[in-house]
């Protein structure tokens, strides 16, 4: 080829070439990390050697909370069966305001438990999350007197029947748990601590200091207890309580706090007023006195789970470590390429 | 002429009331035959309809009765009244959308209204808007660029007076004056030139790419007038505007004479003017119809075919999600009857309103309708299980990896000056799983840059050029008046026939000088003046659109028939040292029915001669064997020779036309050639009658040079074990020759070669060839086991009249069964579409990726049926290129294009395929599951917000930062195995396996994720909002370290879109929950200060990933795939180069950065 043709190329052209730059290229620095059984093995151990101990704290700590948890629903109503008959007897009677409804639990202390304990009530079976419920609420309507009228999301409890607005309105609010404990040992009554059993943020800020309750409950049907209407809904904290709506159909609310210790085998009675209907339908009411560590209440779950998966992960530790003395592959070895490998067999 | 004149005026009076070909024929009843014959021709529907008239310096005339379009453009589709309603409507065409506003719409009933309003609208508006917003830049950007081009300005003829008008304001009729190097605006039909012979040359780059200059010429009718000094009044009939760049048909009235018009009268916007001081011409096309713009229209759209396996997981994943939503309705349902005699009255569903006076039904529609509305709302509530968020970041992805690739600069050209180019946007993944090669030859394989290596001539062989050296040699040069003249490339000459060609008395000697006149002239090349640094010597440049010809020309020069000037009517050539003047009669254009050319010369001693050049095959059809056999015979031993060698053969042929013969010629040449339709046709019958009982002139050999690095690619390409099949229009034989010395071929290789002219034997030969195969196959088996010696390659060379009788037919099978054993296929002398039809046949029955790489018009079908077309950006034009999906300078960028990019397009596309499907599932999983402790009516206990945002703040930039930049193998190491290409052929990284392993690993990390909370909570004073932040935190830390795991190269980037999309997540958690109108106001901070929170974050990470780390490691070590290994190599080797501070290179997959 003569050399005339690149005489031709004019060089007025602007040259398109990419710029270089490592981005573009591609060629960026980077950290590769690549698993060496080296690493491989390090990670399941150390995932073990983590795992294990957190677990055992975990179960440990579940283990040192103690506990006491009495079922309560079925022994505090006059019929017990199972029957349609005795099924609407425990009906009229949780329905019938003039009934007494004072019933005596006697308990005893398993183990000492230490002051705080927190006075619980569980409710199992009890959709706090089902969505007609969680969705009948107004947070504007709690928060200021402003939107008192605020109630179209709070249906069917928005309202009584003359359009006068419910506060605090909606099905949550209206179906408030008001069952009562009074706890005492042989000797003295025990004082239950119900000031700040609600979050802090919900009382400054959520639920207004200026919203008094209106209409609140004064018609049937009657879905569970009243409010003081001289107190703001700030200061309702059983109320606020109740509003943070559990996650789960099975949950504890906080009641109050005991400030004193409680001996071991201390015997103490427990007088319920117990008001809230759960009987029409499947659901149980349960006390629970209770210490607290870090894990919260008792529960060997994640123990458990953390012993098991720290356990899995030593056992594969130690298989992966066999299998890689007994079947070595070195690393990076070209004859392991297919297309190596398959030559090498013929 | 005044006759004529009369008959133009009564043309004007005419045709506002009559119809086209009837004032045709009344006008030129009285004229020659030529005229009656073309209204004959033009007497069909379609003129009538078809034709645009222009009255040439009347633009209110012209204008009257149709308004053709102005001269403005306007590329933007939008403007700023109409750009809501008609992006909205465009962006509504993809189901994808259609889908999010069923859902949206769906929410909006309040029956069902899951999520809050603005939450549920969000994702479909997000998308939209930036969508609207990307498409309103771009068509801003058009706008500007539109405003710029119509505020250009361009001299036209205003009352007999050249003046600057606007672009935007010039109008079909208007005569234009333009300047040299000036671009053009509109589409003119040339009137007149500064050349005294009307010839004008334009540069077509912004058209078509091609860098050389085109002639276009002014009609000798129109060149002699000056329109400033005297009105120039006539009527163009032409075509309605169409995108064919390389036709125009018309004809002009002008002085009562009918001139006919043809492609070389028209000048395109967007060309330039060269070599030319100033140009005069008649608008006939303006603005959105001329040719430019017409062609102006996007790539052709394709699937690429991960994303049509993908759609099929789709599908899966609707059949999940509708099950997932099903068992939540029908537990709904069950639940429902269970309790139906206590719902009235249950605290947390309350069926009875007892608020007003009458007791109704609360929102409750009975048994059945509540369990459809449950469905429904578990469809909105699982909605993201269908990842129509994918669809959004493969598009993003893809961008992303085009940009890498056309910066890519080991794919840039610096010859041609070209970047690679990706027009089409959606099929990048396909370059990393293809399995068949489909290359054209001539400009793909080779250079299309031509060299004339021998002739045979009169049946003598002159092959001798080779012996001379450089330096000896000066070449040909003309001195007149003291300067020289020489041909700008200088061409190997056989001494022998140099003296021959200075012998004019001699036999032989004028054989000689017949054969080089016919070179010289029967072409369509210009020769161009090209200064030097040295005053005394100036270059002959030869511009044309043919490599062949440029080189058949200079070859003609460098033995002294050098063409000096060439216009419309003549060309003149200096024949050793004498100025000879030809006219050019006539020219029969090549076509690729004929085969060959023709040209018809006036001689200085006024004789007419017809002089062919052509293909052989065609050619010896034509020629008369009876004159001189022997020559003829010698020509075509030479010509087997010759092409043996792997060179292009031309065959030479002459006639001397008697005056009786030429005076028939001529009159049904200029009766076709003024023809306004069916022109093409008519004057291949003409050329058909002239180009007969030729005698022999002789055959010219010319070299096709294969393209730099050609061989080594293709090398690569088979190692890779992808298929290259080779389709060319050449002959086997020459077809043969660029296969060995591109390597396709190989010594060792046993040949079969298919050349049929029947069906039957066709069918023969197949049969004959499988068995063949069989028994080879076998053989080679045997002896593998016994001597372990290579696999017998089989190659195939067929045929294109074998071709014909197989394609379509059920022969096909065989062909098919036959291909896929061999390792080579070469198929030669093959039809545009017998291309396009053997990609086909590949395509549909393999069931495997095909490319097809080619640069000429003769590949745009193939390349439009391959899955993936590449067009070579080179010498032959653009067609290939505007056809093609990719284009790029060269074949051998098809390496680093397929191992490099597209390996990585493919890795990278996959895996974000599966990640997202896996992360999107797992958070529906989350949602199902909590559902299942709902009661099942759907409440979540993640807030809507995080619902929403998840897919588009919380995990949506990692999967495009690894998408786009994740490498699994560098470039040394893909480019150094080439086998590791097979993954992607084998679809190693995307099948329904690993689909179905994703979704087992998903059930698994949403069960972690769900249950550790739940069991860890159960029964205890957890509120809604708090445990769903835990849920929210914990399943988008838990896919940002799944994707963590899988990233190869850790970039800043990575970490930051990682870890920065774990700190977003917290800050939006954060933000959302100091709301107070949100019900879960303050719960993150209430939960993040417990330590069981982040024990059961930390728990679910690792208890959820475990799984798939140790099946990961597992399979890593024991069953190792390329990759890995290749992987591994590399780290080993990176720490043995370091070590030892040496960089190993690879002369052969690392070609030189150019």
């Amino acid at each position: 080829m003569s050399s005339g043709d690149e005489v031709s190329q004019t060089i007025s052209k602007k040259s398109k070439k990419p710029q270089y730059s490592r981005f573009t290229q591609q060629e960026l620095p980077a950290c590769k990390p690549i698993l060496t059984p080296g690493l491989v093995i390090t990670t399941l151990i150390s995932i073990g050697i983590i795992f294990i101990p957190i677990g055992l704290s975990s179960l440990s700590a579940s283990e040192n909370v103690v506990e006491i948890v009495d079922r309560y629903d079925d022994a505090c109503v006059p019929s017990t069966g199972n029957d349609e008959a005795a099924k609407r007897e425990r009906l009229s009677f949780i329905q019938n305001a003039k009934t007494n409804k004072t019933c005596i639990r006697n308990l005893v202390v398993p183990k000492k438990m230490k002051h705080p304990i927190y006075v619980y009530y569980q409710l199992d079976n009890f959709y706090q999350n089902h969505r007609r419920y969680v969705k009948s609420r107004s947070d504007r309507q709690y928060r200021s007197p402003k939107y008192e009228g605020d109630t179209k999301t709070c249906d069917p409890e928005s309202e009584i029947d003359d359009h006068k607005p419910i506060v605090p309105c909606g099905l949550i609010a209206w179906s408030l748990f008001n069952d009562t404990y009074g706890i005492s040992t042989k000797s003295n009554p025990v004082p239950i601590n119900k000031k700040d059993i609600a979050w802090g943020s919900d009382k400054s800020s959520k639920f207004g200091s200026n919203v008094y309750p209106k209409n609140f409950q004064n018609q049937d049907p009657i879905g569970g207890g009243k409010l003081n209407e001289s107190l703001p809904l700030s200061e309702q904290e059983d109320l606020l309580v109740w509003m943070r709506t559990a996650a789960l159909p099975n949950f504890r609310k906080l009641y109050g706090r005991i400030e004193t210790d409680l001996e071991a085998n201390e015997k103490i009675s427990v007088v319920i007023q117990n008001n809230y209907n759960t009987y029409s339908f499947d659901s149980r009411k349960q006390l629970v006195l209770s210490t607290t560590t870090w894990i919260g209440g008792k529960n060997d779950f994640l123990g458990k789970a953390y012993i098991t998966v720290g356990g899995i992960c030593l056992f594969l530790a130690i298989a992966f470590l066999l299998t890689y003395v007994i079947k070595p592959r070195p690393l990076g070895d070209p004859a392991y390429l297919s297309w190596n490998l398959n030559s090498a067999e013929l | 002429m005044d006759s004529n004149s009369n008959s133009y005026s009564q043309l004007q009076n005419e045709n506002s009331s009559l119809p086209d070909f009837i004032r045709n024929s009344s006008s030129q009843r009285s004229t020659s035959s030529i005229q009656s014959f073309h209204s004959k021709a033009s007497g069909g529907h379609s003129v009538k309809e078809d034709a645009r008239l222009v009255y040439i310096n009347d633009p209110e005339k012209t204008n009257e009765k149709f308004e053709f379009a102005k001269n403005s453009i306007r590329t933007g589709k939008y403007s700023i009244l109409t750009f809501l309603p008609r992006n909205l409507f465009e962006q509504f065409h993809r189901v994808a959308y259609i889908y999010f506003l069923v859902i949206a719409i769906l929410n909006q009933l309040p029956q069902l209204a899951v999520f809050g309003r603005g939450a549920s609208i969000m994702p479909l508006a997000f998308v939209l808007l930036v969508t609207a917003v990307k498409d309103g830049y771009e068509d801003y950007r058009r706008h500007r660029s539109d405003n710029i081009e119509n505020n250009r300005l361009a001299w036209v003829l205003v009352n007999d007076q050249f003046q600057q008008k606007k672009w935007k304001d010039m109008r079909v009729g208007e005569i234009v004056k333009i300047s040299a190097n000036e671009t053009l605006p509109c589409d003119m039909v040339l009137l007149s030139t500064s050349d005294t012979t009307g010839v004008a040359y334009i540069q077509t780059t912004n058209l078509d790419g091609e860098s050389n200059l085109k002639t276009r010429y002014a009609k000798q009718e129109t060149q002699m007038k000056n329109p400033e000094k005297e009105k120039i009044s006539g009527l163009i009939k032409c075509e309605k505007p169409n995108r064919n760049i390389y036709g125009f048909q018309a004809n002009m009235e002008i002085d009562g004479k009918r001139v006919s018009l043809g492609p070389s009268n028209i000048i395109l916007r967007g060309c330039e003017l060269k070599n030319t001081s100033w140009a005069l011409g008649i608008v006939v096309y303006a603005g959105g119809e001329t040719k430019a713009m017409l062609n102006n229209s996007g790539a052709p759209s394709k699937r690429s075919r991960l994303e049509t396996h993908m759609n099929r997981e789709i599908i899966y994943l609707s059949i999940f999600l509708v099950v997932l939503c099903t068992i939540v309705s029908v537990c709904h349902g069950a639940w429902l009857r269970r309790h139906k005699d206590d719902l009235v009255l249950m605290q947390f569903y309350r069926k009875k309103d007892y608020s007003e006076p009458k007791v109704d039904d609360y929102n409750y529609y009975g048994w059945g309708m509540e369990i459809f509305f449950v469905f429904l709302m578990s469809v909105i509530v699982f909605q993201i299980m269908i990842p129509i968020s994918l669809y959004i970041s493969m598009e993003l992805v893809r961008v992303g990896q085009a940009y890498f690739m056309i910066r890519d600069d080991r794919m840039y050209d610096k010859a041609s000056n070209s970047r690679f180019q990706c027009r089409a946007l959606n099929i990048n993944e396909d370059l990393g799983q293809i399995k068949y090669v489909f290359s054209d030859k001539t400009g793909t394989l080779t250079e299309n840059k031509m060299e004339f290596q021998c002739a045979s001539i009169g049946g003598v062989d002159y092959s001798g050029g080779k012996a001379i050296s450089e330096d000896e040699q000066t070449g040909y040069s003309l001195r007149v008046e003291g300067q020289v003249f020489r041909p700008k490339m200088k061409v190997k000459v056989d001494p022998e026939l140099l003296s021959l060609s200075k012998q004019k008395h001699t036999d032989e000697g004028r054989h000689v000088h017949d054969f080089f006149i016919a070179l010289a002239a029967c072409n369509t090349i210009v020769p161009l003046t090209v200064e030097t640094s040295d005053p005394a010597l100036k270059l002959i440049d030869y511009q044309g659109e043919s490599p062949d010809e440029q080189a058949l020309v200079y070859a003609a020069a460098a033995y002294g028939f050098m063409l000096i000037e060439r216009t419309s009517g003549h060309i003149v050539i200096d024949i050793q040292g004498e100025r000879q003047r030809y006219n050019v009669l006539g020219l029969h254009e090549f076509d690729s029915d004929r085969k060959r050319m023709s040209v018809i010369l006036g001689c200085p001693d006024n004789t007419f001669k017809v002089f062919v050049k052509g293909a052989d095959t065609t050619m010896f059809n034509v020629i008369d064997r009876s004159l001189n056999s022997n020559t003829v015979k010698a020509t075509e031993d030479h010509l087997h020779l010759y092409s043996s060698k792997g060179l292009r053969t031309l065959v030479v042929g002459m006639r001397d036309l008697s005056a009786s013969e030429f005076e028939q010629w001529q009159s049904s040449y200029e009766r076709a050639s003024t023809a306004l339709m069916g022109r093409a046709a008519l004057l291949r019958k003409v050329a058909y009658n002239v180009e007969t009982s030729l005698s022999i002139l002789g055959a010219s050999a010319i070299e096709d040079k294969l393209q730099q690095g050609v061989p080594e690619a293709i090398e690569s390409l088979r190692n890779a074990g992808i298929k290259v099949w080779v389709l060319t229009g050449d002959k086997q034989e020459t077809a043969i020759s660029i296969g060995y010395s591109s390597k396709l071929l190989t010594s060792k290789m046993t040949q079969i070669v298919v050349n049929n002219n029947s069906k039957e034997s066709c069918k023969k030969s197949l049969d004959d060839a499988l068995v063949m195969c069989k028994k080879l196959t076998t053989d080679s088996d045997a002896t593998r086991r016994g001597s372990g010696a290579r696999k017998t390659e089989i190659a195939l060379i067929i045929d294109g009249t074998s071709l014909v009788h197989i394609l379509d037919t059920e022969l096909e099978e065989q062909l098919f069964n036959l291909s896929s054993k061999c390792t080579v296929v070469l198929c030669c002398r093959v039809a545009p579409l017998q291309k396009a039809g053997i990609v086909a046949l590949m395509k549909n029955r393999a069931n495997e990726m095909t490319l097809a790489i080619g640069d000429g018009a003769n590949d745009v079908s193939m390349i439009q049926m391959a899955d993936v077309g590449i067009g070579i950006s080179g010498q032959e034009g653009r067609q290939a290129v505007m056809a093609s999906d990719f284009a790029m300078a060269q074949f051998r960028f098809l390496v680093p294009l397929l191992f490099v990019h597209g390996h990585w397009n493919y890795q990278r596309m996959s895996y974000m395929i599966l990640y997202n499907v896996y992360r999107n599932a797992v958070f529906v999983l989350v949602l199902f599951w909590y559902a299942l402790f709902t009661s099942f009516t759907l409440t979540t206990a993640i807030t809507d917000w995080s619902s929403v945002l998840y897919s588009v703040i919380y995990t949506a930039l990692p999967t495009i930062v690894v998408g786009v930049l994740d490498k699994d193998l560098s470039r040394t190491t893909l480019l150094r195995y080439p086998q590791l290409y097979g993954t992607g052929q084998r679809q190693e990284s995307y099948n329904g396996k690993l689909f179905w392993v994703t979704i087992m690993d998903t059930l698994w990390q949403s069960i972690a994720a769900f249950f550790v909370p739940l069991l860890a909570y159960w029964g205890s004073d957890v509120d809604r909002s708090s445990l769903g932040d835990l849920w929210t935190i914990a399943v988008v830390i838990l896919v940002n370290i799944h994707l963590a795991m899988d990233v190869v190269r850790w970039y800043w980037i990575t970490h930051a879109a990682i870890w920065g999309s774990i700190v977003a997540t917290f800050i939006c958690v954060m933000v959302i929950d100091v709301l107070p109108f949100l019900p879960g106001y303050w719960a993150f901070f209430h939960i993040a200060g417990t330590k069981l929170f982040w024990a059961c974050l930390f728990g679910i990470t690792i208890a959820a990933l475990v799984p798939r780390f140790v099946v990961k490691i597992f399979i890593q070590y024991f069953r190792p795939d390329d990759i890995q290994i290749a992987r591994e190599l590399e780290k080993v080797e990176n720490s043995r180069e370091s070590r030892d501070a040496e960089i190993e290179m690879n002369p052969i997959f690392d070609p030189p950065r150019r």
